[in-house]
């Protein structure tokens, strides 16, 4: 059998999932000899018309980490699925849509005004914005269009499996690829490189009594190491969290933000959190309970931090 | 006479597995209600369009589903046509839903696959001047019933044998009727007792208001009656230690204390006690009377059993005397008797376990505990009580002399935003008492009660409020914002206001009482967390309903009366307890409980023991149990869960369903409630 | 005319007696809601109401027991609590809050549901269709 041929892909996303496939150290040597990588634009010096000249179906696996944000992410979307055996959606992005989801929430004229005119630095006397088509001396440019909306990769193109986290890491990232490099397959559809409950499954923390009468924000409170972060409330998305990542943030005294997704059986994770910390708030008065719920100064921020593209509403109303 | 809940004999309930996971085949029966749905609905044209539906068998529509050949027709239709789900559009399922259930049950197939659209009370009714809408409202009505049924899961309701027996936890005036009424219906009583006897407060008092009758004459005859009863088991001197189980099955272990004297021995002569050198103040005269280290704590005492208190006990604190033993004629002392622990089963428990009074310590401008003559209500029954410390006459603390002239305060603690908020119900009657029993004793004295309100409600208190004042006793509206006292006579000055004067005066008097507010038991929360009750903003007891549900606790199986729920009068806490005794036999007459089966259910796949669904419960009936590698799970008692889907919406994993309220099914009626409608 | 359409959730004790009561009494009101019953406004989880306006519910009314009342002791303050951070949520979705509604409404006051559904049909005519659209691709 000869070397599997593995793609990386980055769209619309920060760069850090590929930066976490070396987190996988050393076993990179162990990829190395069991893989040759096809495409890796980050990495290497590929082109478009690489991909292009492959025969279908002839990468066996395809990391695409990135959210679709416009036409040339979709673009490398389809192509890289003709292209590609199995085709996974590597990070929250791509599994959710992540920080660019967050897009979703304006339109495109709001973020292209405000990047192109409005910011305090932006110097653009003669509000020149971002075309379709431009003439230049040179001849005509194109870029690809800015789409009105963040789409993940599964409701742009079919995927096969999914690596949740921002990023994931390291260690999964390996074990996703041993699975996937095994042979025996998961179920198509799968999420892979994660766990199959929420992050309270793997907290160490102590857990007392699920009731807060205060929230906090971070920058707060000092929390105890040993109690659950929660229920010192601190907004931690754990509960309604994949788990997977070894509860790392919570490790280091953050509450955790909800970069895995949902656990497996959630739809929304920014609703399932919204009401199970709702229904912790140990007030029975209305005006007390709205002064503490009025410390949740950003709902979708919060609860939605990384799932808006893929929770129920996607957006925000056009 | 054909009756139409029976179950007929020759049917076989249809197996529940032969249902799971088989293609819905559904009946759907829309009912005309006479005219009450067909004048204003086109019932033909929502017969077809639930006949376009998924999963649709047979649409049928009659004048009346509900009635005898109504009922026949789904019959026959469930049995002729293999239907293994029924959607009746028709009135309220508030109305008819057990009708249709059990239709269903007597072919066999399981009740729970039956959903009810609801085209009269919500549709025909309400919109009779809008046919067309209507008709569209309930065609996508019986759509979103019809897509429920399909995602319907059969459900068997659980059945528990119940032991016939009770547990009565605490033996006052509420116990002992409790009990009492338990045991006359022919079930077997555990009453449990913290004291050395029963009687609690009532035998504290001395007179009971109106009727203003000895408050032992009445009682004492029902402790007599108790420990008499073949059917109790006085267990007196004992604590609850542990409680296990629910409704029908609690495992429940009582400690017994030592008393270090036998009971089946001791016949209550009293010699010991007085021989006995040691002299302890009494608890049962709040500390103004004394006792020796043996001893029963009133005369009327049931058990007669005598008690050593082992704190003050010389043989216990230095090892010596031990003269009661050799005193006793029936050889009943034994100093090497053990606390002992004795495991019970029972079907049902009574809660009665009284109340305590607020310490007016905390009161610190009314001088309580510095100047000797400010005393408490319960204090001045002991005063008053003929075998009290000072044989009932009523004698000033300071100098043993009969006061001239007494104050009593109301709201001492109640009704206080700094203390208790709530009125505690029975002091403006118990004060009336006080300052009538005054002047029967000592007519010339002057006898002031200061309230804010007075609160005479019951049956005969108004009559007695007059009488009361007839016999001169001042009634002064006006809180008393401070008392100090004069150092040579020991007199006390009060500063109030008499709000009907608006003035602001003093007044001395040689005795002061302190109503003091009804509290609940230092110990509440400790019983509470081993039943696991639910507790009022007021710290009482919570009953299952403010209205509707008064002896009942949030808990399956526990019934609650006395002061313990919250602060009343001795005619209501009997009542209560005849009540609770009531309610507390049905199970235990019926043999078994059926638990509803609409409960809730848990993934342990999915659960990660997060703990927010054990916190959200209003009848704890989730615990987090830790389970093997250090993990938790989430647990659910089905016999305790009430179905209310709290912990269903909470549970940030979905672990959680609620059968036949479940997320899919919900989610399923809300897409075909909101489907493009046909025009 | 626009004609909203209204999701109402009502817990069974309560808001779906009242509702029935006010068939009962024949108070007549605007056919735009559509009830889904469930035995708790507890039981109520967020999902449902985004799902219900994603699918095209241009208003939801969620009916529950008064404070204090609820069968269940408590599902009535878990429901508001929810309702208060759902409010603020969808407003930052771009939907106006007047959209979501949460009444308490005892099974005595047919008057009140009826008055309450005529009231929320004309508010939400007014807004206009929210149009969501299920947020498909552009």
């Amino acid at each position: 059998m000869g070397k599997l041929k593995l793609a990386f892909y980055w769209a619309a996303s920060c760069g850090g999932c590929e930066i976490s496939v070396l987190e996988i150290g050393e076993h990179i040597l162990e990829v190395a000899e069991i893989a040759d990588i096809v495409f890796w634009p980050a990495a290497m010096d590929f082109k478009y018309s690489d991909v292009e000249k492959m025969p279908d179906r002839s990468i066996d696996v395809c990391f695409y980490n990135g959210a679709v944000r416009m036409l040339e992410n979709e673009h490398m979307a389809k192509l890289l699925r003709a292209k590609s055996k199995i085709l996974v959606a590597f990070g929250s992005c791509a599994c959710e849509g992540c920080i660019p989801g967050l897009a979703n929430l304006k339109r495109r004229e709001d973020i292209l005004n405000r990047v192109y005119k409005e910011t305090p630095s932006t110097d653009n006397p003669d509000g020149v914005m971002p075309l379709l088509k431009v003439k230049v001396l040179e001849g005509e440019l194109e870029l690809p269009e800015f789409y009105n909306q963040v789409n993940t990769l599964a409701q742009t193109v079919d995927v096969d499996y999914f690596i949740p986290g921002c990023p994931p890491v390291g260690e999964q990232v390996w074990k996703a690829i041993q699975t996937l490099a095994s042979g025996k397959l998961p179920p198509k559809g799968s999420f892979i490189g994660c766990g199959e409950k929420a992050l309270c499954d793997e907290c160490e923390l102590k857990r007392a009594e699920k009731k807060i009468k205060k929230i906090y924000r971070n920058y707060e409170v000092i929390p105890d190491r040993e109690q659950c972060l929660l229920e010192q409330g601190l907004l931690c998305m754990g509960p309604a969290t994949r788990s997977g990542c070894g509860a790392q943030c919570v490790k280091a005294n953050m509450p955790c933000r909800g970069c895995y997704g949902p656990p497996p059986n959630v739809d929304d994770q920014g609703a399932k959190m919204l009401s199970a910390l709702s229904s912790i708030v140990d007030v029975k008065d209305e005006g007390e309970a709205k002064k503490i719920l009025a410390d949740v100064v950003d709902p979708v921020g919060t609860f939605y931090m990384f799932g808006v593209a893929n929770s129920l509403l996607r957006r925000a109303k056009k | 006479m054909h009756d139409r809940n029976r179950i007929p004999e020759e049917v076989t309930i249809e197996p529940s597995k032969k249902l799971a996971g088989s293609e819905p085949r559904i009946g759907v029966f829309i009912c005309h209600c006479g005219t009450n749905i067909a004048g204003f609905v086109d019932v033909k044209s929502v017969v077809e369009y639930a006949s376009k539906q998924p999963g649709v068998i047979l649409v049928a529509d009659y004048r009346y589903v509900c009635s005898e050949p109504g009922q026949a027709l789904i019959r026959d239709s469930i049995r002729e046509h293999g239907l293994n789900r029924v959607v009746v559009a028709a009135c309220s399922p508030r109305m008819h839903e057990p009708t249709f259930r059990k239709v269903a049950e007597s072919t066999g197939l399981n009740p729970f696959l039956v959903e009810m659209a609801n085209i009269r009370e919500q549709c025909s009714w309400v919109h009779m001047h809008q046919p067309e809408e209507a008709t569209r409202k309930a065609k996508a009505l019986v759509g979103s019933a019809m897509a429920k049924a399909c995602l319907l899961e059969p459900l068997a309701p659980t059945e528990f044998k119940v032991e016939p027996n009770a547990l009565v936890i605490g033996g006052g005036i509420a116990g002992i009727q409790s009990s009492l009424d338990l045991a006359e219906k022919g079930f077997k009583v555990y009453l449990v007792e913290r004291e050395s006897s029963i009687g609690g407060r009532m035998a504290q008092l001395d007179k009971t208001f109106p009727t203003l009758d000895c408050s032992a004459c009445i009682l004492t005859p029902k402790m007599v009656d108790v420990g008499r009863n073949p059917n109790i088991v006085l267990m007196a001197y004992s604590e609850v230690k542990n409680v296990e189980g629910f409704i029908g099955n609690f495992k429940v272990t009582v400690t017994r204390k030592a008393r270090y004297v036998d009971d089946a021995a001791c016949t209550g002569c009293g010699v010991c006690a007085e021989k006995c050198p040691i002299k302890v103040p009494n608890d049962f005269d709040v500390g103004l009377g004394v006792r020796k280290a043996i001893y029963v704590p009133f005369p009327q005492a049931v058990p007669i059993t005598h008690t050593i208190d082992k704190k003050h006990c010389l043989y216990f604190t230095k090892g010596v005397c031990k003269i009661c033993e050799k005193m006793c004629p029936a050889k009943a002392v034994k100093f090497d008797q053990k606390d002992e622990d004795i495991d019970i089963n029972v079907g049902v428990i009574v809660v009665a376990t009284g109340y305590d009074l607020y310490d007016a310590r905390q009161k610190p401008q009314y001088g309580y505990g510095v100047y000797r003559n400010v005393t408490t209500g319960l204090e001045f029954e002991r005063l008053l009580n003929a075998a009290g410390p000072t044989g009932g006459k009523i004698l000033r603390p300071s100098d043993k002399k009969p006061p001239k002239n007494v104050a009593f305060i109301q709201c001492v603690g109640s009704r206080d935003a700094e203390a208790h908020q709530y009125c505690s119900r029975v002091c403006c009657m118990a004060s009336l008492k006080h300052a009538h029993q005054v002047k029967e004793k000592y007519p010339d004295a002057d006898v002031s009660i200061f309230y804010i309100d007075l609160r005479a409600f019951g049956k005969g208190y108004e009559e007695f409020l007059e009488r009361v004042q007839r016999e001169g006793v001042r009634i002064v509206r006006g809180k008393v914002a401070e008392i100090y006292e004069q150092p040579d006579t020991k007199n006390l000055c009060l500063r109030f206001e008499d709000t009907l004067l608006g003035e602001v005066a003093e007044a001395e008097f040689d005795m002061v009482v302190l109503a003091t507010a009804i509290e609940p038991r230092a110990d509440t929360p400790t019983l509470q967390k081993m039943l696991k009750l639910s507790l009022g903003a007021d710290g009482f007891f919570l009953e299952a309903h403010p209205k509707l549900r008064p002896v009942e606790s949030t808990v399956a199986g526990i019934y609650l009366c006395g002061v313990a729920q919250s602060p009343k009068d001795i005619p209501d806490a009997v009542a209560q307890a005849s009540g609770a005794a009531s309610r507390a036999t049905i199970p235990l007459i019926m043999g078994k409980v059926t638990i509803e089966p609409m409960t809730a259910s848990v993934d342990e796949d999915l659960c990660s023991g997060c703990g927010i669904c054990e916190e959200v419960c209003p009848y704890n009936a989730i615990e987090i149990k830790e389970i093997k590698g250090g993990k938790r799970k989430a647990e659910i008692h089905e016999a305790l869960c009430n179905c209310c889907g709290l912990c269903g919406a909470a549970c940030p994993s979905g672990a959680i369903t609620m059968r036949h309220f479940t997320d899919k099914q919900i989610s399923r009626q809300i897409e075909t409630l909101l489907a493009p409608e046909e025009r | 005319m626009f004609e909203p359409r209204i999701v109402g959730f009502t817990c069974n004790w309560c808001t779906y007696a009242g509702a029935d009561l006010a068939g009962t009494s024949r108070i007549q009101y605007p056919p735009n809601i559509r009830i889904i019953r469930v035995m708790c406004t507890g039981r109520i989880n967020p999902e449902f109401i985004l799902k219900a306006f994603k699918r095209g519910a241009d208003g939801i009314l969620i009916g529950g027991c008064h404070i204090g009342d609820c069968h269940y002791l408590e599902g009535n303050y878990k429901a508001r609590n929810r309702y208060m951070l759902l409010k603020k949520l969808i407003e930052q979705f771009g939907i106006e809050p007047e959209r979501l509604r949460f009444e308490f409404i005892s099974a005595s006051e047919g008057n009140k549901f009826a008055n309450v559904v005529k009231e929320m049909t004309e508010e939400i005519r007014k807004l206009g269709p929210l149009n969501w659209g299920g947020g498909k691709k552009e």
